[in-house]
This record gives C-alpha cells, sequence and structure tokens, in this order.
C-alpha cells in the first residue's frame, strides 16, 4: 500500500515537473496564492473582493445558459424571457439567479469601494489598482445597462431611452452619438441587437480583462489592511512579512466562510424575494416595450439611482448630464484629492470620519431620492445631499491637509 | 560589418513604422465604425405616413408612429387655441425662435400649418419620455394645458412649447407635414414640396 501512495506521488511529481518546465505553474500558483502574504488582521470588509469574483463567475454561468434560450429581437425577446421563465426547465432559476446577481454585484462592489475609502486603499501605491477597479466599475455600469434592455420590458425601453438620450447633451456631438448608439432613430430591433453584443461579448471580455490586470496590480504591491500600514516592513529571516498570512489556506479558508454566508443569503432572495419588491425586477417591465406610452413613473434599477437624482436635481438638460457624470468620475481622483499623511479611518482626525459618515449618509439618500417622483421637497433634498456628495470631493484636499491625524503604529494591531 | 547602432536611424525606423501602422489602424476603423450607424434599411423605413382626420373629434389627440418616433396630432378647440395666449409669459421660447425645430409653415403661435391641427413629436426635448397629453386647465395655477412629462416633469402648453424653469430644453419637435388631401395629414413630407 504504501509503495503504491509514494509511486503515485512520484507520478504527480513527474507530471508537475513536465508541465512546470513548460508552463509557470507552480510559480504562478505560489506568486498568487501560497506565498502571497497579506495582512493577518483582515475584517470583514476584506471579503468583497472575492464575493465580487463568485458573482462574477455566477452571471457569466447563468449568463451562458441564458443566451442558449434568449432571442436578441424586437419581436422576439420579450416572450422569450418569458418562455424561459415558464418552459425552460428550470429556466426561472437561471434566469432569477442572473438578475439577482446584477444586484448583488452591485452591492458588493459598492461594499468593496467603500472599504477602499474606509482603510485608504487606493492611496500610494495603489493608486493604479483603484483606477483599474473605477474603470471595473463603470464597466460594469455600462454592461448592466445593456443587460437591462434586453428583457425588452416597458422599463428596458423607456429607461434605454432615458439613458441614451443624455448623451444627447453633449454639445455639438450629442446628436450623431445619440444615432450611432441606437444604430436607428428610435430605439429599436437594431438597438437590441447590438445591446446584446455588448451584453455577452464585448463589455464581460472587458471586465474579466480588467479585473486580471486589477489583480496582478495588487499582487504587485501587496494588500493594504485595516490599519493602512505597509506589512513589508518587517519581514522574518526568510523574507515572509512577519504580519502576513499566506492568502491560500489562511484567508481562503476565512473566504470560505464568506462566500457560504454569502450564497445563503443570494439563495435567500433568488428563492423568496426576486423582485425585492419591484426594485430588482421593477414591475413595468413585465409588460411588453411600447414605442407609444412612457410608464407614469419611471426610475432605473436601484443602483443607479443615487446617479440619476443627481440628474434629475437640475432643472437643465446639460448641468444634469454633466452632474451626473462627474458623480460618477470623481472617485476616479480620489487617490491625489486625499492629502492626508495616514491611510486608515483608524488614525485620521474627526474631520474626516465626520466627512466619510456624510458622504456615505448622502450617497443612500440619493439612492432613496433617485426611486421616489423628482418633486417638491424631494428635489430640493436631492440638492441638499448632492452638495454633500460633491462637497466630499471638491473639498477634500483642503479639509484631509488640516485634519488631525494620530500617530500611526510600527506593527498590525 | 560594424558593431554600432545608428539610433537616430533605428528612431526614425521606429515611428515610421508607428505612423504607418496608426494610418492602417485608422482607416481600418471607418468601416466599423460607420456599420454602427443607421443602416440602409433603417433608413428606408422613414417613409411618410398618411393619418385620416374624419373621425378626429375636437379636443381629441390620437398618436402615430413616423420613423419609429412618436407623433402625436391633436385637434384642437377654439377655447384651447384661446389659452395659447395667456400662456406665453410662463413659456422659454413662446415665439418659436428656434428654427430647427419645426419647419417654417409651423413657426407661429399655435405651430402649426392649420390652427386646428396639432402635430407634434412626443418625446419629450429632456430624456426622450413621452409626454401624457393634459389637457385641463387647473384653476389658481400656471398651468394651461398641455403634455407633461412622468418622467422629470417637463411641462409643454397646447402647442408643444415649453415652460420655463423646466429640464426640457426646447420645444416639442414639428415633424414636416403636408395636408396631402382635405381631410389626411401626411407626415413625413414639407407642406408645398410634394
Amino acid at each position: 500500500m504504501a509503495n503504491n501512495e509514494k509511486k503515485q506521488s512520484e507520478n504527480s511529481n513527474k507530471l508537475l515537473n513536465w508541465i512546470d518546465e513548460r508552463f509557470p505553474y507552480t510559480e504562478t500558483m505560489r506568486y498568487h496564492i501560497t506565498e502571497y502574504y497579506a495582512s493577518k488582521n483582515f475584517n470583514f470588509w476584506y471579503v468583497f473582493g472575492v464575493l465580487a469574483m463568485v458573482i462574477l463567475v455566477i452571471q457569466l454561468f447563468t449568463g451562458i445558459f441564458l443566451t442558449m434560450n434568449y432571442k436578441p429581437s424586437a419581436t422576439d425577446a420579450f416572450s422569450s424571457v418569458e418562455y424561459i421563465m415558464r418552459d425552460v426547465e428550470w429556466g426561472w432559476l437561471i434566469r432569477y439567479m442572473h438578475s439577482t446577481g446584477a444586484s448583488f454585484f452591485f452591492i458588493v462592489v459598492y461594499l468593496h469601494m467603500f472599504r477602499a475609502m474606509l482603510y485608504g486603499s487606493y492611496k500610494k501605491p495603489r493608486e493604479l489598482i483603484w483606477i483599474i477597479g473605477m474603470l471595473i466599475f463603470i464597466v460594469l455600469m455600462a454592461e448592466a445597462f445593456a443587460g437591462y434592455l434586453l428583457p425588452w420590458g416597458q422599463m428596458s425601453y423607456w429607461g434605454a431611452q432615458v439613458i441614451i438620450s443624455i448623451f444627447g447633451a453633449i454639445p455639438f456631438i450629442g446628436e450623431a452619438l445619440v444615432e450611432i448608439i441606437r444604430g436607428d432613430y428610435s430605439i429599436s430591433d437594431i438597438t437590441l441587437n447590438r445591446f446584446f453584443a455588448l451584453h455577452v461579448i464585448a463589455l464581460p471580455l472587458a471586465l474579466v480583462a480588467l479585473i486580471f490586470v486589477h489583480i496582478v496590480a495588487l499582487h504587485e504591491v501587496g494588500s493594504n489592511n485595516p490599519d493602512g500600514i505597509d506589512i513589508k516592513k518587517y519581514k522574518n529571516e526568510e523574507g515572509i512579512p512577519i504580519d502576513g498570512v499566506a492568502f491560500h489556506p489562511y484567508h481562503t479558508s476565512k473566504d470560505l466562510v464568506a462566500i457560504i454566508i454569502f450564497l445563503m443569503i443570494f439563495s435567500m432572495v433568488v428563492f423568496f424575494a426576486p423582485e425585492m419588491g419591484g426594485y430588482f425586477l421593477e414591475y413595468s417591465n413585465f409588460e411588453k416595450a411600447n414605442p407609444m406610452a412612457t410608464p407614469e413613473h419611471i426610475v432605473p434599477v436601484w443602483y443607479f439611482t443615487p446617479f440619476y437624482a443627481l440628474l434629475r436635481a437640475v432643472p437643465d438638460k446639460l448641468g444634469g448630464a454633466i452632474l451626473m457624470g462627474l458623480a460618477v468620475i470623481l472617485p476616479l481622483f480620489l487617490p491625489w484629492l486625499d492629502r492626508a499623511k495616514v491611510k486608515s479611518i483608524r488614525y485620521r482626525g474627526w474631520i474626516y470620519k465626520t466627512a466619510l459618515s456624510l458622504f456615505a449618509i448622502s450617497f443612500i439618500a440619493l439612492g432613496v431620492l433617485g426611486v421616489l417622483p423628482a418633486e417638491g421637497v424631494y428635489i430640493l433634498l436631492a440638492r441638499i445631499f448632492g452638495i454633500l456628495y460633491f462637497g466630499f470631493f471638491i473639498l477634500m484636499p483642503y479639509y484631509t491637509k488640516i485634519d488631525k491625524t494620530k500617530p500611526v503604529p510600527d506593527r498590525v494591531t | 560589418m560594424t558593431e554600432k547602432v545608428d539610433q537616430s536611424k533605428r528612431h526614425f525606423l521606429t515611428i515610421a513604422t508607428a505612423v504607418t501602422g496608426g494610418v492602417g489602424i485608422a482607416f481600418a476603423a471607418v468601416p466599423f465604425l460607420s456599420s454602427l450607424k443607421p443602416s440602409a434599411r433603417a433608413r428606408a423605413l422613414g417613409a411618410p405616413v398618411e393619418v385620416p382626420l374624419a373621425s378626429l373629434e375636437p379636443g381629441e389627440m390620437i398618436r402615430v408612429v413616423w420613423r419609429g418616433r412618436l407623433v402625436y396630432v391633436l385637434r384642437r378647440t377654439e377655447e384651447m387655441l384661446g389659452r395659447l395666449v395667456g400662456v406665453t409669459e410662463y413659456l422659454r421660447d413662446p415665439n418659436s425662435s428656434n428654427v430647427e425645430l419645426q419647419p417654417s409653415y409651423a413657426t407661429n403661435e399655435h405651430r402649426s400649418l392649420n390652427p386646428e391641427y396639432l402635430v407634434v413629436e412626443g418625446s419629450c426635448t429632456h430624456l426622450g419620455c413621452a409626454p401624457l397629453p393634459q389637457f385641463e386647465v387647473t384653476p389658481s395655477s400656471d398651468w394651461f394645458g398641455g403634455f407633461f412629462c412622468p418622467c422629470h416633469g417637463s411641462k409643454f402648453d397646447l402647442s408643444g412649447r415649453v415652460y420655463k424653469g423646466v429640464p426640457a430644453p426646447t420645444n416639442l419637435r414639428v415633424p414636416p407635414y403636408t395636408f396631402s388631401q382635405t381631410n389626411v395629414i401626411t407626415i413625413g413630407i414639407d407642406s408645398g414640396s410634394a
């Protein structure tokens, strides 16, 4: 018996050697997984990157299966989605996983981004990771938007009408640009067909490529931690950071717990509340697209509402569009707007803590306002929270400089 | 053969290669970008649409689709036309001075060929929602009846003229149209050109 086992392990070693001479398998595994050292004091905020990867896999996988039954044409799209829901074996489950996955993708990505803001993960030397991350976020928004047109319901149609029209606000080239996006004089079969191409080929490819680069950049400089300290300063005699533990098996086993909890919540939504009261799947979208009538109350899906509230807060077409674009783009500049000497919120002063809290509150408040009708006091509130949102970024170079920071310890706590 | 590398020559060749490649890519991009524009079929679908008016009662509005765009045809009553005067102080462009938005024969207070019939595109000039017809006057307010966009609250009067202080920047667009017969409007053909 023992001999047999020895033989087997020798054989697998042989195979590994054979591969390693032709492909850097062991080297890559070590560099990125078994010998990638991340700080031992990660807290729950550090699980959202992994969770985003899990959702990406869910979306890619369910997406492939949906494509097998979906028809990207104005006449067939709506009924093919109904067909998936009613006639395809387990089709409802696959579709609900995909639609719930879209909302969860944004929940997780927003939390992942907030983590970076809490612990200054965008600061030197991780500026590029942050920028790539922001690009991922923008591509993800485009991906979600393109996907939302595909069921060809009322909200798909009119939501796309509104969002595409925003580009028409750009001076001079606006109208021509809108025509190129739509490929027609109105949203039509042609638009649906090209959005399908973008949703299933172009944007997912871009997303996967950007995520790959995001992780390569992360593993080059190493992960940040809740103390915002460089763990590479103190290494043992083998050159391993004293405060770091290997990604595998230590972080992976912790992540596995997070993944299980996540999948439990995810399943509960998929099985018991896939529409989430009209927030994950809007009720007007159960009606086929009708170019003759706009639904009474038109709102984008919840993850776009903070930006949408800003668009509506300004009684001017171009102004609203600019404000909305700025709100999406501004975080890109965080690494240079933030002048604080320390990274983590733990060692920052009361000014930044207040500012970040106000920012989080205004983001959520704008999200809520984006769902409500744009009238009366809601517009006023959207303006107030809009000012807080932009104030957070624009005043940042000033208040992070004068903010009293606490001394940062040498080692992680 | 000398070991020396002629750096300036190498530099020149690098630049020349890059420029040639760049020009090639620019040319190769043309067909791909052009394929994104409305196709010949999409352009051909812009045929004129005939709208019979015989069954349209005064104060009634119908929706038709021309070139994939929604067009409203409203038969206004005398009373409705009367309201066009009182509303002007609340309007951004009461005289339709933005000439691109309507054919010259509709550049007037009633923005139409025949004052009785209003023909406008049912596409809000803000972000393209279809404004809802709300023809009743609201007492004790500045609402003289017209079109209300449910998406972002833009307001237009009974001639499709935009109110002040709303997100829509301009009046509703008037498509080219003509009375091809006494009781038929043809949308898509300019009056006097056919």
